[in-house]
C-alpha cells in the first residue's frame, strides 16, 4: 500500500492505507481523531466536515491522496484550549442535543466567518444549510454562529 | 467497603463507606415515590433494590452516576440537577458519569416513552435530601449542636454561631451515620438548581471532538465489520459469490449467517469498499413484494372490508350518524418513516470463552443483553453492556437487531469486532415508523353539535394505531375507534412518538374541518367539548380536562389567537406521555404562495427541570415534527426503499424551521415527559394554518407533492 505523508492539525503523520481511503477513515481509524464523524459518506450531511487549507470540506469525499498536500484542520485542532470563538460560543448557546453533528457544524461555522467575520442572518442560514441536525438545533446553532461572530476579532 | 443497609425492598437507600474515605449513597426505584426511606442499618444489603449511586468525596467532589443512556434528551445533566438540588451542592464541584447496565443496582435503564424524569423524580430529590440531612447530622455532631439549628448552602454545612464545614470535610463522618428515616423535601419555592438553565454537562467534550458515542469506540486488535443485508424486504439469499470481496486489501473473512453476508477486515473502509463487490442473489421468501402503490391499495381495501377490531364504543354511533343534520368525512395518511439518528447503528461486541463484552448506543440495555443471551445460549451474568452517548436514537435504538448482529459475528469470528451500518444500511434496514390511514367521520346536529364520532386505523404491522381515551373521546356521546391491521414483510417500530406522531395530526386537522363545517372557531370548539367532557363525561378517559384547558387558553392569548391582521393562524393541541401541549403555527402568503412564519408552543410538564434543555426539547420536537411532516418521502418499491441515502431522502435544514416561541405553564405538579410530547401537535397546527391561507386541506404527509405545495 501507499504511504502518505499528512499534515493535521499542525502534526505530521504517516499513514500507510489505500489511496481512494476517504479522509474520514484515516482521521478516525488511522490517527484515532475521533471528533470528525461519518453521517452519510457522500457529502450531504456535514457531521464529517474539516478543514482543508481553511476551507470547510467534507472529509468522507476527499481521498488521502488528495489530502497529503494540505493543512488540515479537526475539531481537536481548532484550538489549543477548545476557547475558539465558535466553540465558547456553543458552550454559551448549549447548543448540543445529541451532540454528533455538533463538531461539522462549528468546523462548518468557523471557516464561514474567518471569510465572513460579520455575517447577516441570512448569510448564517445560507453557510449552514449544509449541514444536518437531526435533533433539530437548528436556532440555537444559528444564534451561536451569531455570537461567535460578535466574539472574533 | 464497609456497607449498612437494610434488607427489604421497603428500604430506599444503601449506604456505602467508600475505602478512601467519603460518603456514598445508593437510591432505589422499587417503591412508590411516597415511600419515605425507613433504614435502620447494620443489616445485610440487598442490592436489587437500589438505584443510582451519589458520593461525596473528601474534596468535596459530588458525583452522580446516570443510568440512564443520553441521546440528547438532556437526561444526565437534568437527573444531576435534581439530585445536587436537594442535597444544596455546588453545581461546580458536581461530576455526572455515566453507569453501565447494571440490572441489580438500577431500575428503568432504558431511554424511551419520555418517562425517565417522571420515574425518577421524588427517588432523586429523596437521594439528595438524605445525603444532605447525614451531612447536617455529622456536622451538629461534631458542633455539639441540635441539627435543627443548621442549615446547608452550596456544598457547606452552617449553624448559626458561624461555624462552617465543607461537605467534602463532613462525608466520611456522614458516612458512619445512621441513614434518617424520614427527610424533608425542599418546598418547590427553594429549589436552586431545578428549573435553572443549566448547561449540558457533555458540552464540553462535544464541542472538542472527545470520542463519547458508540462509533468512537475503538479496542486494539478489534476487527471491522459491515453486513449486507437483503434490499428488499421479503426476500432471502439465494446465492452468495464472495470471491471478489474476499481478494479485496484488508479483508479477512466474509461470513454468511441468517440472511447477512458479514464482509470482516482491518479497516472501516477496506470492509465497506469490499461489501460492494459481493455478488449476491436473492429469492423471495413469500408472496408479492409490496410497492407503496399496493399499501394504497391495501388501505382503500380494508377500510372498507377488513376485520375491525373495536378500540371504544361509547353510546349509539349508528343512530347518531342515522339522525345526523350533517355529517364530516375525511382520511388521513403517512409514509413509513426512518429514523435516521445521524450516529449510524453500530455495536462493539467480544464473544469470549469465559463472557461477553458488548460496547455501544442503544436505548433498552437490558433488553438487548437479555435477546443477546436466548441468542447465543450464555448466561445474562456473563454479559456486560457499557453503554455510550447515542448519536440520536428517536426509537431505532429500542431495537437489538443490530446489537445481535454485531455478537453472533464475533461468536462466529471468535474476534472483538465493531460492526458499522452505512446510512444505507440505516434507512434500508427497516424498523420504520408504520405507514397508516384513518377514517374519520363526525355527525353533527341542526345546531352544529358532534353529536358522533368515528375513527378508523388502518395500519400496516401496526394494529394498536390509535389512543382510544385521549381527547375527543369523553366529550361525544356517541363514538367508536377501531382499527384493523395489515401484515407487512416491511419491519416497524417505535418512532418518537409512537402512533401520536400521526395520529395526533390527523385528529387535530380533523377537528378542524369539524369545526369549519359547524362554523365554530376553532379554539373554542375544542373548549366547547372539553366543558362537555368535565360537565358530562362519556367513558374513561386518561388526560386532565383542567390541564388541557388551560394550555389551549394560553397558547391562544400568546399567540394573539384571531386578532392578527397579516397572518392566518392554525391550532393544535394534543396530550401525551403525561403532558399538554398547544400550539398555534402563523403564517403569511408571499406572492401567493404559503410562508411557515412561527409556532407557539405552551407545554404542560408540570415542574420544568432545566429550562434551558427543556426549550431545547421542545423546539427540536417542533423542528423534528414539521420537517417529516413537509418533507418525509420515503417509498417502496418491490420491497426495498426508494430513498437510502441524504441525496434522495430530505431532511429539513436550516433555512426551512419556522420560529419557534416555547413557553411552560410551570404549575409545580409532579414532571412529566417532555423527550416526546411537543411533537405530536406539530403537523396539525402547521396544516391548519395553511387551510386557513390557502384554503387547501392537506390530508397526506409529506406536505411538499400536496397542494398548496409544489412537487
Amino acid at each position: 500500500m501507499p504511504v502518505f505523508k499528512l499534515r493535521v492539525n499542525g502534526k505530521d503523520h504517516t499513514v500507510d492505507v489505500a489511496e481512494d481511503t476517504p479522509l474520514l477513515w484515516v482521521l478516525r481509524d488511522n490517527l484515532r481523531l475521533l471528533g470528525t464523524k461519518y453521517g452519510c459518506g457522500i457529502g450531504q450531511c456535514g457531521a464529517c466536515t474539516v478543514h482543508f487549507n481553511g476551507s470547510a470540506t467534507r472529509s468522507c469525499l476527499l481521498p488521502v491522496s488528495a489530502a497529503a498536500t494540505a493543512q488540515i484542520t479537526t475539531i481537536e485542532g481548532l484550538s489549543e484550549k477548545g476557547d475558539h470563538p465558535v466553540q465558547k460560543a456553543w458552550e454559551e448557546v448549549d447548543v448540543p442535543q445529541c451532540g454528533y453533528c455538533q463538531a461539522g457544524q462549528i468546523m462548518t461555522a468557523a471557516a464561514f466567518l474567518k471569510q465572513v467575520p460579520k455575517p447577516t442572518a441570512e448569510q448564517i442560514q445560507s453557510a449552514m444549510h449544509g449541514n444536518i441536525c437531526r435533533c433539530g438545533a437548528y436556532h440555537r446553532i444559528r444564534e451561536a454562529v451569531q455570537l461567535a461572530s460578535t466574539k472574533t476579532k | 467497603m464497609s456497607s449498612i443497609t437494610h434488607n427489604t425492598r421497603r428500604n430506599f437507600l444503601k449506604q456505602v463507606a467508600l475505602s478512601g474515605g467519603g460518603l456514598m449513597l445508593g437510591f432505589s426505584w422499587f417503591e412508590d415515590a411516597s415511600a419515605m426511606p425507613a433504614l435502620t442499618g447494620g443489616e445485610e444489603i440487598d442490592i436489587s433494590g437500589f438505584n443510582s449511586y451519589l458520593s461525596i468525596g473528601k474534596d468535596g467532589i459530588v458525583t452522580i452516576s446516570s443510568p440512564n443512556p443520553e441521546l440528547g434528551q438532556n437526561i444526565k445533566t437534568s437527573f444531576a440537577q435534581i439530585v445536587a438540588d436537594e442535597l444544596d451542592a455546588d453545581w461546580n464541584k458536581v461530576k455526572v458519569v455515566q453507569a453501565n447496565l447494571d440490572t441489580k443496582k438500577f431500575d428503568r435503564q432504558l431511554t424511551g416513552g419520555s418517562g425517565a424524569i417522571p420515574h425518577s423524580w421524588k427517588r432523586l430529590r429523596t437521594a439528595g435530601a438524605t445525603a444532605r440531612q447525614m451531612l447536617v447530622n455529622a456536622a451538629a455532631l461534631q458542633w455539639n449542636v441540635p441539627a435543627e439549628e443548621c442549615t446547608t448552602s452550596n456544598g457547606f454545612v452552617m449553624h448559626k454561631s458561624g461555624k462552617k464545614l465543607g461537605y467534602g470535610e463532613l462525608s466520611s463522618a456522614a458516612a458512619k451515620l445512621e441513614i434518617p428515616k424520614e427527610v424533608k423535601l425542599k418546598d418547590i419555592k427553594d429549589f436552586k438548581l431545578i428549573g435553572k438553565p443549566i448547561k449540558n454537562v457533555e458540552n464540553r467534550n462535544i464541542v472538542t471532538g472527545k470520542g463519547v458515542f458508540g462509533l468512537d469506540f475503538y479496542r486494539e486488535g478489534m476487527m471491522f465489520a459491515v453486513i449486507q443485508r437483503p434490499p428488499a424486504f421479503g426476500t432471502k439469499i439465494k446465492s452468495v459469490n464472495a470471491e471478489a470481496a474476499k481478494a479485496m486489501l484488508g479483508v479477512t473473512d466474509v461470513v454468511t449467517f441468517k440472511n447477512n453476508v458479514a464482509v470482516v477486515g482491518k479497516s472501516t473502509w477496506e470492509v465497506m469498499k469490499a461489501k460492494s463487490k459481493l455478488k449476491i442473489e436473492y429469492e423471495n421468501e413469500k408472496g408479492a413484494l409490496e410497492s407503496s402503490a399496493d399499501h394504497d391499495k391495501i388501505f382503500s381495501d380494508l377500510m372498507d372490508n377488513g376485520q375491525a377490531q373495536v378500540k371504544r364504543k361509547d353510546g349509539d354511533v349508528d343512530a347518531a350518524f342515522k339522525n345526523a343534520a350533517k355529517i364530516v368525512k375525511a382520511e388521513y395518511q403517512c409514509p413509513f418513516l426512518p429514523h435516521n439518528p445521524m450516529e449510524p447503528q453500530n455495536f462493539f461486541a467480544h464473544v469470549r470463552e469465559d463472557g461477553i463484552e458488548l460496547v455501544g448506543p442503544l436505548q433498552l440495555p437490558a433488553v438487548s443483553r437479555k435477546a443477546v443471551s436466548d441468542l447465543l445460549k450464555v448466561p445474562e451474568e456473563k454479559i456486560t453492556i457499557e453503554i455510550t452517548r447515542l448519536g440520536g436514537g428517536f426509537g431505532r435504538r429500542l431495537k437489538s437487531d443490530y446489537v445481535l448482529e454485531a455478537a453472533e459475528l464475533s461468536s462466529i469470528i471468535k474476534q472483538p469486532v465493531k460492526l458499522i451500518w452505512s446510512r444505507e444500511d440505516d434507512m434500508g434496514g427497516g424498523s420504520y415508523r408504520p405507514s397508516v390511514r384513518y377514517r374519520f367521520e363526525a355527525a353533527l346536529d341542526a345546531s352544529g353539535n358532534m353529536t358522533g364520532y368515528k375513527c378508523r386505523g388502518v395500519g400496516i404491522n401496526e394494529g394498536n394505531s390509535l389512543r382510544p381515551d385521549n381527547f375527543p373521546s369523553g366529550a361525544v356521546d356517541n363514538l367508536l375507534i377501531d382499527t384493523v391491521n395489515h401484515s407487512s414483510p416491511i419491519t416497524v417500530g417505535a418512532w418518537r412518538a409512537p402512533v401520536t406522531n400521526f395520529l395526533a395530526f390527523a385528529e387535530q386537522s380533523f377537528l378542524d374541518e369539524v369545526a369549519e363545517a359547524s362554523g365554530k372557531d376553532p379554539v373554542q370548539m375544542r373548549l366547547d367539548l372539553l366543558k362537555k367532557a368535565k360537565t358530562t363525561p362519556v367513558g374513561a378517559i386518561r388526560y386532565d380536562i383542567d390541564r388541557m384547558e388551560t394550555v389551549i387558553k394560553t397558547a391562544a392569548e400568546k399567540s394573539g389567537w384571531g386578532k392578527k391582521k397579516g397572518v392566518f393562524q392554525g391550532f393544535s393541541v394534543y396530550f401525551s406521555h403525561a403532558s399538554y401541549v398547544a400550539q398555534v403555527c402563523e403564517i403569511a402568503l408571499k406572492n401567493g404562495k404559503p410562508e411557515i412564519q412561527k409556532i407557539y408552543a405552551v407545554s404542560d410538564c408540570g415542574v420544568v427541570v432545566n429550562e434551558s434543555g427543556a426549550k431545547q426539547q421542545v423546539m427540536g420536537a417542533i423542528v423534528d415534527g414539521y420537517g417529516h411532516a413537509m418533507y418525509g418521502k420515503f417509498n417502496f418499491k418491490d420491497g426495498e426503499p426508494e430513498q437510502k441515502n441524504f441525496d434522495r431522502y430530505r431532511l429539513i435544514r436550516m433555512k426551512e424551521i419556522p420560529e419557534v416561541e416555547a413557553s411552560f405553564i410551570n404549575n409545580g405538579i409532579d414532571p412529566t415527559g417532555l423527550g416526546e410530547p411537543a411533537l405530536p401537535p406539530t403537523g396539525g397546527a402547521v396544516a391548519n394554518a395553511i387551510f386557513k391561507a390557502t384554503g387547501k386541506r392537506i390530508r397526506k404527509q409529506p406536505f411538499v407533492g400536496e397542494p398548496p405545495f409544489s412537487k
